[in-house]
């Protein structure tokens, strides 16, 4: 269905090759799956199979994409788009029109595909999909999941044989995700269409895959079965490598498999009791205290009436469906967001609402959902400084705090062409450098890959252990289960649990991480507490970390 | 029968139509009586066949833009105004102004036939702003795009997304304010700190947005030859001029027969042959169209009958449509234009009932940012 012939990309002012040497052959009726660190070439690699690269990116392509036949070099992608559909990361961004119905019919409209056939195609479509009930509304009063779900029924409509993804979950809540991916396995299942997707929470998706393909940091690709590349990927969901640190072979995939095989290590797990997580509270007044917190806009309550108490060096994860409130109380935390009513007090005891901004930085230090919302001057170096000039002499300065969490960043680059990650990193040292006691993260890992997650769930126990509080809100209970002591669940606007992670996080099949999907009812969160607590040889950690 | 009484969507060219008509009707008189009157039937028909979507609630707006246009043509009657008629009001204190102006004088005797004809003038300039209200608050702007000739399709894309670019532009301008307190420094410039970001943003967006439109078959259309499309280019040309000096002709009473009616025609003709023309070789369709049945022909009649029977009143009554100011005489409503005024809101009844949308009423918040702010996002798209 798609092939790569000896394919390599080059973009005009780059240096080196995005992609070198490509051969690929992806079959009809498959779901593929994208795997690569952030920048390494997986959105080229993509991009190519439809024509956008190298026809709307610019750049030189070597070598042949065929698609169905069809040789991209001679076809452009208004000309493919009867047989690709292409959903971006950001799908509001790439709404044309204002409500659902009028979207899905959009691309049909520029097929001039007849009336009569247009209108049926559509209610199949929403039908599908499961979004009929979403057919009259704006776009921009639909949730994350919903906005995905039409985004993939708008290029549904033109009935193309290939579907390419970039990203579909990092976004959503685990429950959205989970719909999205139950909807694109129906496609592949039922319809027999050829879907290729790139992920990088691969304990989503990796289960659904016939194929892998992992584009590696020297810009070449490889694929293979599921399996196969689980076995030697640099990258691997936290069921593989436990069934690695076990020593399961056939490797399972899915949590259900796993099972199957887990029955040994359950029972002397349930034996062994868990040590506990290090935790690093400091006796003393908590870092925050906030009673009964509102957040309202007009009538719509964002936040209604939240208690929140985190000791001095407790790492807090807020989770809690797109929409619960998670970010309208980090911003009503720090100060900047508004408060209708309620009292928050600070380690210092005193209120963030009543200090000025300069003054809130020292105490409370807040990384919004878009990192580069934080970043407005044109190089590195200019935004080190001005952060640096905000903070009392003696502090780290902020360049020295970016070497630590993110080394090798060109002080000279725009924030704009920084990867995910470092802008994350950028973002991070920028509000670090003056030391706040409590730091707020707003979906920290969407976006990040792998290494650079592990970097920073790193950086987050470190700061944790000198002394200061964290609460971060996120969807990825992999990265929850990793750090956090203490989980906050929200849902409209209250807290519906609160409690260590182990207890909150097992206690939903929603929240719960892989691992402890595996293991229940032995309260195991991590492949990494497991490991420590049977001594086993861990031979895929050291190649992670590596 | 009874499926014509079904509740649907008018075409909003038949909206646009009937209000069209009924602003003709208007600028054929200053007799506040009959402007009042259309005033009341664009009301009438406004409040009885608009749809509850948000952008249909401007309709007050405009009536308050009305009022005002209304006084500051009073005040500046008042103030500089021509000065004429005997029934003199009040005395301003005179200002002589330099030479440079002309001999503008400010203040001086204010007199009752001055401010009336102020109040006449500016009543007719409200009336044809509301019969634009309603138009816009009974057909939907978008829909209406929808329904233009395919060689306008490039047009009508460009004017749908920059509609949403306002509210796009605000909600991050919004975003990378409430971003900038975080890092506590005020002093970094609006310009570098806000429009710069905000610039990006919208750089960014618009760059997925093409790109989108290009993986979803936008600008699929054969190539025009160069002498078609001189050819469009010149019928195009020769119609719109045609209509500008037709519906001139048209609406001002002292040309010439010929230049109104004839001209128009001749341009209307010449524009949609050139549309037909360029629009044949797009290959596109259209999703759900709206019909033009019988109740859309009896609407547009309604209005265009409205206009036609204020002219008629021009030829027969002119003086009771332009009520005399010296002498001051009480304006009188005659038969015939109180007979358009009747005919236009006869268009609240041949017209469909409107049917409730369920969705877009829906309040809108916003998930994808966890907040639910910035819910005043129809409301804008309404008033522009």
């Amino acid at each position: 269905m798609i092939r790569f012939e000896r394919v390599s990309v080059t973009y005009p002012d780059a240096d080196d090759a995005a992609l070198i040497d490509v051969d690929l052959h992806i079959p009809e009726g498959e779901m593929c799956l994208v795997v690569g660190s952030t920048g390494v070439g997986k959105s080229t690699l993509l991009g190519a199979i439809n024509g956008h690269v190298p026809h709307f990116t610019g750049g030189t392509l070597t070598g042949r994409v065929t698609i169905d036949g069809l040789d991209t070099r001679d076809h452009p992608p208004r000309e493919l788009a009867g047989i690709v559909g292409v959903v971006v990361q950001d799908p509001i961004n790439g709404f044309v029109t204002e409500v659902v119905e009028d979207e899905l019919a959009y691309g049909m409209e520029q097929l001039a595909i007849p009336p009569a056939t247009m209108r049926k195609r559509v209610e199949e479509t929403l039908d599908l999909l499961g979004i009929a009930e979403l057919r009259n509304r704006p776009m921009r009063s639909l949730s994350g999941g919903q906005q995905q779900r039409v985004a993939i029924a708008s290029v549904l409509t033109a009935h193309p044989r290939v579907l390419v993804l970039d990203e579909p979950t990092s976004a959503l809540d685990p429950s959205a995700a989970e719909d999205v991916l139950a909807a694109l396995t129906r496609l592949v299942h039922d319809l027999g269409m050829t879907v290729v997707l790139a992920e990088h929470r691969l304990e989503r998706v990796v289960e659904y895959a016939d194929l892998v393909v992992s584009v590696d940091a020297d810009r070449t690709v490889r694929a293979g079965a599921p399996e196969e590349m689980m076995r030697t990927s640099a990258v691997a969901p936290p069921v593989v490598r436990l069934a690695q640190a076990a020593g399961w072979d056939p490797l399972p995939l899915s949590v259900r498999d796993a099972r199957r095989r887990a029955a040994d290590l359950r029972d002397r797990l349930v034996a062994t009791p868990l040590t506990a997580r290090p935790a690093h509270p400091v006796a003393g007044a908590p870092a925050l205290d906030a009673r009964g917190v509102v957040v309202a806009y007009g009538k719509t309550v964002a936040v209604s009436g939240v208690d929140v108490s985190v000791a001095g060096g407790e790492i807090v994860a807020l989770m809690g469906r797109n929409g619960s409130g998670k970010t309208s109380l980090l911003w009503a935390l720090q100060g900047a967001g508004q408060r209708r009513s309620g009292k928050v007090i600070l380690v210092d005891g005193r209120d963030p609402s009543t200090m000025t901004p300069a003054e809130r930085v020292g105490v409370v230090g807040l990384v919004p959902q878009t990192p580069s919302d934080v970043l407005y001057l044109p190089t590195v170096r200019e935004e080190c400084a001005a952060a640096d000039a905000m903070v009392p002499a003696g502090e780290p300065s902020c360049a020295a705090m970016l070497e630590t969490i993110v080394p090798g960043i060109s002080p000279d680059s725009h924030p704009r062409d920084l990867s995910e990650g470092q802008r994350l990193g950028l973002a991070l040292a920028v509000q670090l450098c003056a030391s706040p006691s409590l730091v707020l993260l707003d979906e920290p890992t969407r976006g990040l890959d792998e290494g650079a997650k592990k970097r920073l769930a790193t950086l987050v126990s470190q700061m944790s252990a000198d002394g200061r509080s964290v609460i971060v809100a996120t969807h990825d209970v992999e990265f929850v289960a990793q750090v956090a002591s203490r989980v906050i669940v929200m849902a409209d606007g209250e807290i519906v649990a609160d409690g260590p992670t182990a207890e909150v996080v097992t206690a939903s099949p929603v929240f719960a991480p892989q691992v402890a999907k595996v293991l229940r009812p032995a309260p195991y969160l991590t492949v990494d507490d497991v490991v420590d607590a049977l001594g086993l040889d861990d031979g895929s950690e050291r190649r992670v970390s590596s | 029968m009874t499926s014509a009484r079904l509740p649907r969507r008018l075409h909003p060219g038949a909206w646009w139509l009937w209000s069209i008509g009924l602003a003709a009707a208007a600028s054929r008189t200053t007799n506040p009586f009959v402007l009042l009157l259309l005033c009341a039937v664009a009301g009438l028909v406004v409040a009885a066949r608009r749809s509850d979507a948000p952008w249909a609630r401007g309709f007050r707006f405009y009536l308050v833009l009305g009022l005002v246009i209304i006084a500051i043509r009073v005040v500046f009657r008042v103030l500089v105004g021509a000065r004429f008629g005997s029934i003199v009001l009040f005395e301003l204190p005179v200002v002589e102004l330099p030479e440079v102006t002309a001999g503008i004088t400010l203040g001086g005797t204010v007199t009752l036939e001055g401010i009336l004809s102020a109040v006449y003038d500016g009543l007719r300039i409200a009336t044809l702003l509301i019969c634009l209200g309603a138009a816009n608050s009974l057909a939907d702007a978008k829909r209406m795009l929808k329904s233009l000739p395919a060689a306008l399709y490039e047009i009508g894309v460009a004017v749908t997304v920059a509609l949403t670019v306002a509210p796009q532009l605000i909600e991050s301008g919004q975003r990378i304010r409430r971003a900038r307190a975080l890092r506590g420094d005020s002093d970094v410039g609006i310009a570098r700190g806000v429009v710069i970001p905000v610039l990006d943003d919208a750089l960014d967006r618009s760059l997925v947005l093409a790109a989108a439109m290009d993986g979803r078959g936008y600008g699929r259309r054969g190539a025009i030859d160069a002498r078609t499309r001189r050819l469009t280019g010149a019928l195009l040309l020769t119609g719109v001029f045609g209509v500008a000096v037709g519906t001139y002709g048209v609406l001002d009473g002292t040309t010439p027969r010929w230049i109104g009616g004839p001209v128009l025609a001749v341009g209307c003709l010449l524009a949609v042959v050139g549309l037909r023309v360029s629009g044949r070789r797009v290959q596109r369709t259209v999703y759900r169209p709206d019909p033009w049945r019988r109740e859309e022909w009896l609407v547009v009649g309604c209005g265009v009958g409205a206009a036609a029977l204020m002219f008629a009143a021009t030829e027969v009554d002119p003086a009771n449509l332009f009520p005399s100011l010296q002498p001051l005489q009480w304006p009188m409503l005659g038969l015939l234009p109180a007979g358009a005024a009747a005919l236009a809101a006869l268009a609240a009844i041949v017209a469909p009932p409107v049917p409730t949308t369920t969705g877009t009423a829906a309040p809108v918040h916003i998930d994808r940012d966890d907040d639910a702010g910035v819910s005043d996002e129809p409301e804008l798209v309404a008033t522009t």
